[in-house]
């Protein structure tokens, strides 16, 4: 298949090892990945923080990279920005632009999927021949939960991973807390939210903790780190592209 | 805050700072968490029993839209069957225009007190203070009500109003403050449970006894037949709906359904998303009058109070579905660790922060479509659907057009929205700063991590580290080892 790489702009500019990570992945089970230049964000923060207006040219750029060239499907190593896309961009061409473009969207939409849903779904792998020999345990975020619908997906990639050591979080499906800038403008909500996140996750006695979404791994990470907790954070995708002898906790 | 309305709380804490102070009572936290930990897996086991939950769920969000989208014509359907049947019709299109046919009805009796059942709707209008400023005394006989009252408190949950309360407290306030109100507690009142029942039981009964008024709220009214509903757990409701001569029912326009048969969906719904129960153990209903048996004297105040302005807004009006159930307060996070004071409204929790907005205007609620990080558990939670992230981005969108149609200066937060989008949106830009962003982190980073920041971003950094971007960003990357391969779009 012939797959577009949507990095989405806070991974791309973050975490590029995720990105390397899926490309690297998609590689091994013998697809071709793109990654148009021309991309930039979902217009996720924008949207959610009552910015409409400003999101439009965002969703016009994402319609118009993506519907170009001859993708197969779109992935993007993210439940949220994939979120973004399927719920509201429909939303933002309607009220803001204009039919061509909600053509355009309505076209591109069904093509975008998060990680999880490529793999099990239209590629039909849950073994992608990963070797991660630590204790790991995953935290469902809640736009992948909710707005995705992802289910055990993430889970049922895991758990074919050999040597890895896959522990349930307590509390799994209650939200860490970050929200985009609701970590700013609710801050102490935020931190109270973060700390019972952050019990569980140290409850597990994992050495990582891994979800589909480096946002959340970034504020629960970032918890966990300023604590001197030890317990590491990693993207989904990179677990799944470790491979043996390729990467340590 | 609009003059005569009691939906906002005079003089509220915008809900960030609300919350700071509730979340720094770590005894309201843990009760919270007990209450809501406990009752969110009562409504699971329930909800779980019925196989065509989900069914009845759709079939509760189709009738209430359905409903919604023909309100005007329900609701006369609605005031001639109530005629019919005996009873009388007001219509308030405010909370003060509300308070002054409750007032001139209680007045008209001449009675100087009321006992009150189900009775948000008349926190929404203020309707106690009203009274009052008319020489009348309105009696809270709902338990928890009762508690708040007398405890000259706020209510902080749409069910359970001193949910915020322990036993330790609330034997307290019996002790200091039943006497004030009528029959004092009992001497050497214990907390527990079963002693604070029977002394709330012996209180109330004095006041049902002696009342030949009651105000009530509805949980519903069914158009064709004229029949007003409560469902309740405590029987409290029972006796103020049958014993007085006099029934004064406020109701907002939104809680009516077309037919009593509708009443099926609804009567499975509410209880087991609201206490987890089956059936609730009190169901009354009435229809209009009837001779020698229960009040002689029906009204039906129908409130209007900010309704049809949410209902214009076709994202917005999907609110008004709300049964009051509160299974989306006891599933949110942010409900979970601050309490329903925080909201500083009548209506707290998800569906407060969707419903108040709407109801007073958003700008006099900004902060509200904001606390919540959108995780969607609500939504999952609410018996009829209601989209409530949907609906708080959408409100969201509202507070920042209004404060840009109000100001002529941009706010800080608009400008970095404004410069973001630029960048953003183009790839060109986003490699500038993605290029800049390295250098720029190293400077204020030790060991490869960022600590304490000034400004906004230090909300952050107080309990979190940051990492350092790294130098080369995915694009950049892909360009330096696979530029060739793909196209320059
Ligand atoms: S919004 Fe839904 S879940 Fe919340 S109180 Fe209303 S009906 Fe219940």
């Amino acid at each position: 298949m012939r797959i577009a790489l949507f990095i989405t702009c806070f991974n791309d500019t973050m975490f590029p090892d995720t990105g390397k990570a899926v490309v690297s992945l998609l590689e091994r089970l013998g697809h071709t990945v793109e990654f148009p230049q021309a991309q930039a964000c979902c217009g996720q923060m924008h949207f959610n923080t009552g910015y409409r207006p400003e999101t439009l040219p965002m969703v016009r750029r994402f319609a118009d990279v993506f519907a170009q060239g001859e993708y197969d499907a779109v992935v993007a190593p993210s439940g949220s920005c994939v979120g973004m896309v399927r719920d509201y961009h429909r939303v933002v061409a309607e009220q803001y632009g204009d039919s061509a473009l909600v053509e355009q969207v309505e076209a591109v939409t069904p093509k975008v999927y998060e990680l999880s849903e490529l793999l099990v779904d239209v590629l039909g792998v849950t073994d992608v021949g990963a070797h991660f020999p630590h204790r790991v345990t995953y935290h469902p975020t809640c736009h992948s939960l909710r707005m995705l619908r992802v289910g055990d997906r993430p889970l049922q990639l895991l758990r074919a991973v050999s040597g890895i050591d896959l522990v349930e979080l307590p509390a799994a499906d209650s939200c860490c807390g970050f929200g985009g800038t609701f970590a700013l403008k609710n801050a102490d909500t935020s931190n109270a939210m973060l700390a019972d996140k952050m019990r569980a996750v140290l409850d597990t006695r994992a050495d990582v903790l891994t979800a589909g979404d480096n946002s959340c791994l970034m504020h629960i990470g970032g918890g966990l780190n300023r604590l001197r907790t030890g317990v590491g954070t990693r993207h989904l995708a990179e677990i799944l592209a470790s491979t043996e002898g390729t990467t340590g906790p | 805050m609009t003059d005569s309305n009691n939906v906002v709380w005079l003089g509220a804490p915008s809900f960030p700072d609300a919350a700071r102070e509730a979340l720094a009572d770590t005894q309201l936290r843990t009760n919270l968490r007990k209450a809501t930990g406990t009752i969110r897996d009562k409504r699971l086991a329930v909800t779980a029993e019925l196989d065509d939950w989900e069914q009845l769920r759709t079939a509760g969000k189709a009738l209430k839209r359905r409903t919604l989208r023909h309100l005007d014509h329900h609701l006369v359907r609605l005031e001639e069957a109530v005629t019919k049947a005996g009873g009388q019709v007001h219509w308030a299109a405010d909370a003060a225009e509300a308070n002054r046919i409750v007032t001139a009805l209680v007045k008209a009796t001449g009675q100087t007190e009321v006992v009150k059942v189900k009775s948000m709707v008349t926190q929404e209008i203020a309707l106690n203070e009203a009274l009052a400023e008319e020489g009348v005394s309105a009696y809270e006989t709902d338990l928890a009500e009762l508690i708040v009252q007398l405890g000259d408190d706020r209510p902080s949950h749409i069910l359970v109003p001193a949910i915020h309360r322990n036993r330790a407290e609330i034997r307290d306030i019996f002790r200091r403050e039943m006497g004030k109100w009528g029959r004092p507690a009992p001497e050497g009142l214990t907390d527990r449970p079963r002693d604070l029942a029977e002394a709330a039981r012996l209180h109330l009964r004095e006041k049902f006894l002696r009342a030949k008024v009651a105000v009530s709220g509805a949980n519903f009214a069914a158009a064709d037949t004229g029949t007003v509903g409560v469902v309740e757990s405590e029987g409290n409701g029972r006796m103020c709906l049958t014993l007085p001569e006099t029934l004064i029912t406020v109701m907002g326009i939104e809680k009516v359904l077309p037919s009593f048969e509708d009443l099926e969906v609804f009567l499975q719904l509410l209880p087991r998303s609201s206490t987890g129960e089956r059936m609730n153990p009190y169901t009354s209903m009435w229809t209009g009058t009837t001779e020698g048996d229960g009040p002689q004297d029906f009204h039906l105040v129908l409130l209007d109070n900010g309704r049809t302005a949410t209902l214009k807004d076709t994202v917005g009006r999907q609110a008004l579905a709300c049964i009051r159930c509160s299974a989306c307060l006891n599933v949110c996070p942010v409900y979970e660790r601050t309490g329903g004071h925080a909201y500083g409204s009548v209506y707290p929790g998800p569906i407060g922060a969707v419903l108040t907005p709407q109801l007073v205007g958003v700008e006099h609620a900004e902060s509200l479509p904001f606390a919540s990080t959108l995780c969607g558990a609500c939504y999952d939670a609410c018996p009829v659907k209601i989209n409530i992230p949907e609906v708080l981005v959408h409100l969201r969108a509202e507070v920042v057009e209004a404060k840009r149609a109000k100001g002529r200066v941009p706010t800080p937060e608009a400008l970095v929205m404004k410069a973001a989008a630029s960048v953003l949106s183009s790839p060109v830009k986003l490699s500038a700063v993605q290029r800049l962003a390295h250098p720029a982190a190293r400077l204020v980073s030790r060991r490869g991590t960022i600590g304490n920041l000034p400004g906004p971003l230090g909300r952050w950094t107080r309990t979190r580290d940051t990492a350092v971007p790294p130098k080369e960003s995915l694009r950049a990357w892909w360009r330096r080892t696979r530029g060739g391969r793909e196209g320059s779009k």
